[in-house]
């Protein structure tokens, strides 16, 4: 940005300190977790209060400027990257404190800017319970968890953040402060903003403050570690275990590929020659969780499982879970470039998703391992690629096409919990149809008639947006 | 070297260590720096990136580059939880070498690398000096903590609790040969690091009371180079260069079994950064480099895995709490955890309380402390609050940089829990033990 009075107007409002005009601390703010070209802000801003929320906000819309609203930057789709090189960047980590936390009525307000697990670890510290623990919730930021409405591993039986998030204030395109929602367990007034705003991306408004809904912890939980030969069986196990009424609190998946290499990685004795892992947590009252664990080892005996471990101590529950915590990372350092997707699928299609990635794994000659969460659909394709390998890289982006293809195909979704960005914009329609996309754009232009609030995210251009 | 063509040629040799970062921002977590100022720039992720664009002309200001760079404590906290293995640290030192061979190393950097650092005997002989005339400056602050401060306003010091520079250098009346070159049992060469020699001789005295004890037979050379870190960390290969080969020359003289030192991040220097950072010497040297830090051990890890200290432990006196703080180049570089809490244990004379985190780096990092003071108590003050809630009257670390800053921080709180070396917990116990 080269306007220089607007800047120091920008550095009057929020201090020095928090304003980033040169080059290079700009670049710092150009991509996110998302594998797509970089696009430089004009400036960044890091607002420490609601107030320096606000104004900032009110300064952008007198002038036009698009801004794109950032957390930590985790996001997986694109929807932190600036829309333009006009936007600005309003980071929100500045805005960090834990409001309130109420045991009695079981709520909490927090700033957008609280880190998922440190919210998490303060709850636990009253003996309640946040239960959305999305993969990055070391570094996410709650804010930024809303607005892609992320999920996690207790998905299946705790739901994801929609579910958690009672009402918020937020400031509209203009600064306005709105409020949603309500802090009562029962709120019909008015429209319900609350959840429109959920996962809305940074296109609706700015959250300022937001109410989290919390819960008592399981008393008690029991992991396990089923082998199967087959995806196959593994899938109808998932599916018979949900048919006979229970609903785990995880149920994680992993293919023959990622058990090998995370064996490799860690070397924490997996069997290399199974077919699939299933990782199961169920929780809740003590006698309802012996019951339950019992059910389900018997239903994945019945359902060709090879061996089932179940953990007998907290070490053992721990290295079950090192299993799925190690996926990631030890597939990203088979190559350069790791392309994790979140296509997702009803449950009962999981086996013909599973077949169908392996089919376009080999149709593109790519390198894919598959994990992720069994129990609601949501799966993890995990494209191992070197970015550098133009030629290569074009058959990734080729398999990420059919990859959404098959999943709509199956009656599935885009995204389960990663949004859709500007990753993913291209695909809606096919998801959707016209209509929904017109009538999405037409809420968009009446509640940000200057399309400055991440303007080219979730339906595509700027100009068209 | 100011071509640009070379510079980027030079960071583009990163390039295959560089593009393994997939940006997932898990740095945020655990970054220390970035815990205070929450700024994209300071984070690995953010580093990386700056450095790929510098190497790709995406950006083409190398000294925007270089400022963001040295703003880093290069704890490795990163690196240790980097989900993809990204080799940060290589990765920042060889790009503030090369951005440093660009732009030049600044004349005073110059001045004291080239003219001090580089020549043991001058260096020593500047410390001396300093040593002698440090008293009608300095005040006293903490008796417990033996903490002084400047007695009048100094551009230097400026706001630090420090330990006086001792009046002379601890190896010169501390140099020893083998008792028995050709006997029998373990015998090591000693290498204290600059901070133990000229500032704590105190640990230095205690490791050669511990080695007296165990039968360890020591050889302390007439002269000790640095290992090169204050160097490394400012891009100056060319120093860093010399004083391992300076080193080199020292320690080949005499056989030995082991390289043993009490400075975590001597140790983590020796064994890691100098096979890392010494890849553009000749093969020859590169041999002699990794047969010596094959060599070199912590003094914890020697005393507890190789002498095998601690086997039976100590019932310690419940009237006594010490609680320890894991020095980031011992834990996040060299995996040594469990090892000086044996040794606390082993001397059975205070109980052992851990505080919270005590991973949590304490914000010294070296001339990162002398650079950004106050960022550095910002970051330890984390710290200061994790050691002062355990209650202790003892605070124990196994790195006299960690050592100084635990120091200065618990002098400014005005707390009297006293910061000692494990190896000074365990000398003090023989005799009882």
């Amino acid at each position: 940005m080269t306007n220089k009075n607007l800047i120091s107007e920008f550095a009057r409002i929020l201090g020095k300190e928090n304003v980033m005009a040169e080059e290079a601390d700009r670049q710092a703010y150009s991509y996110d977790s998302a594998m797509l070209p970089p696009v430089v802000p004009g400036l960044v801003v890091r607002p420490t209060s609601s107030q320096q929320l606000s104004h900032t906000i009110r300064l952008c819309s007198l002038h036009g400027l698009p801004l794109t609203v950032r957390g930590s930057g985790t996001n997986l789709s694109g929807g932190t990257i600036p829309s333009s090189s006009e936007s600005v960047v309003v980071v929100t980590n500045g805005l960090n404190r834990i409001i309130e936390l109420n045991a009695r009525d079981l709520y909490a307000v927090v700033e957008p800017g609280v880190i998922t697990a440190d919210f998490a670890k303060a709850a636990a510290m009253k003996g309640l319970f946040y239960p959305p623990d999305p993969g990055s919730q070391t570094v996410s930021t709650l804010g930024g968890n809303v607005a892609e409405n992320a999920g996690g591993l207790r998905g299946l039986k705790y739901g994801v953040t929609r579910d958690y998030v009672m009402g918020m204030e937020f400031f509209d395109a203009g600064g306005e402060l709105i409020k949603a929602g309500s802090k009562t367990v029962k709120c019909v007034s008015g429209f319900n903003l609350c959840d429109l705003m959920v996962g809305s991306e940074g296109l609706l408004g700015v959250y300022s403050q937001i109410i989290l809904k919390l819960i008592p912890p399981p008393v008690a939980q029991q992991a396990m570690m089923a082998i199967f030969d087959t995806v196959e069986s593994a899938s109808e196990a998932v599916s018979a275990i949900i048919a006979n009424r229970i609903i785990p609190c995880t149920l994680e998946f992993l293919d023959n590929f990622t058990i090998r290499t995370v064996e490799d990685f860690r070397h924490a004795g997996l069997p290399v020659d199974a077919g699939a892992l299933l990782l199961i947590e169920v929780d809740g009252h003590p006698a309802q969780v012996e019951d339950e664990a019992a059910k389900v080892k018997e239903i994945c005996r019945q359902n060709q499982a090879k061996k089932i471990q179940v953990a007998q101590s907290v070490e053992e529950k721990e290295l079950i879970w090192q299993a799925r915590r190690d996926a990631l990372p030890a597939l990203a350092r088979l190559k350069p470039t790791t392309i994790l997707e979140d296509a997702t699928v009803p449950r009962s299609q999981l086996p013909a998703m599973i077949s169908r990635i392996k089919a376009i794994a080999e149709k593109y000659r790519l390198i894919i391992g598959t994990f992720g969460h069994a129990g609601d659909g949501n799966l993890h394709p995990t494209i191992l690629t070197d970015k550098r390998d133009t030629e290569e890289y074009s058959r990734v982006e080729a398999a990420i096409d059919e990859i959404f293809d098959a999943a709509l195909g199956l009656g599935g979704t885009l995204s389960g919990e990663h949004g859709i960005g500007l990753a993913k914009c291209k695909y809606m329609e096919n998801e959707t149809n016209r209509a929904t996309i017109e009538y999405s754009k037409r809420l968009k232009s009446v509640l940000d008639p200057k399309n400055i609030l991440n303007p080219g995210k979730m339906f595509g251009g700027r100009d068209d947006g | 070297m100011a071509d640009m063509r070379k510079l980027v040629r030079m960071l583009n040799e990163l390039d295959e260590d560089m593009v393994q970062c997939v940006r997932c921002g898990m740095c945020q977590a655990v970054c220390p720096l970035y815990a205070e100022t929450g700024r994209e720039a300071d984070v690995a992720r953010g580093k990386l990136v700056l450095v790929e664009n510098l190497s790709k002309e995406i950006l083409k200001d190398p000294r925007a580059v270089k400022e963001r760079l040295d703003k880093c404590l290069l704890c490795g906290s990163c690196e240790a939880a980097c989900p993809s293995g990204v080799k940060v640290l290589e990765v920042f030192l060889k790009a503030r070498a090369i951005i440093t061979g660009y732009l030049g190393l600044s004349p005073v950097k110059k001045a004291i690398f080239r003219g001090f650092l580089s020549n043991p005997d001058r260096f020593d002989g500047l410390l001396k000096w300093m040593a002698r005339i440090q008293g009608p400056f300095s005040r006293n602050v903490n008796e417990t903590l033996g903490s002084s401060c400047a007695r009048f306003m100094s551009p230097v010091i400026g706001d630090r609790h420090y330990l006086p520079i001792a009046a002379a250098a601890w190896h010169k009346k501390g140099r020893r040969d083998f008792q028995h070159p050709k006997g029998e049992g373990i015998k090591v060469a000693f290498y204290p690091g600059c901070l133990v020699d000229k500032v704590l001789p105190r640990v230095a005295d205690a490791a050669m009371k511990v080695f007296e004890y165990h039968q360890v037979d020591v050889f302390v050379p007439d002269q000790i180079p640095c290992c090169g870190i204050p160097a490394l960390a400012s891009g100056d290969r060319q120093t860093f260069e010399h004083l391992v080969e300076k080193n080199l020359d020292i320690f080949e003289k005499v056989p030995f079994d082991y390289l043993i030192t009490p400075c975590a991040t001597c140790t983590a220097t020796i064994v890691k950064l100098w096979p890392m950072m010494t890849d553009l010497l000749p093969e020859a040297t590169r041999d002699r480099v990794q047969a010596l830090s094959e060599k070199t051990r912590d003094i914890n890890e020697f005393l507890v895995s190789v002498l095998n200290v601690g086997t039976a432990e100590m019932p310690a006196d419940p009237g006594r709490s010490v609680t320890y703080h894991d020095p980031c180049h011992l834990r996040k570089s060299l995996g040594i955890i469990d090892q000086p809490r044996t040794l606390i244990k082993a001397a059975g004379s205070r109980k052992l309380v851990e505080m919270k985190d005590p991973e949590r780096c304490c914000g010294m990092g070296g001339s990162f402390n002398l650079q950004h003071y106050e960022t550095s108590r910002k970051i330890g003050e984390k710290k200061l609050n994790c050691i002062a809630a355990t209650g202790a009257d003892t605070v124990a670390t196994g790195c006299p940089a960690c050592m100084l800053q635990i120091t200065d921080l618990l002098s400014h709180a005005g707390l009297s829990v006293s910061v000692r070396h494990p190896v000074e917990i365990y000398a003090e116990a023989i005799g009882n033990i």
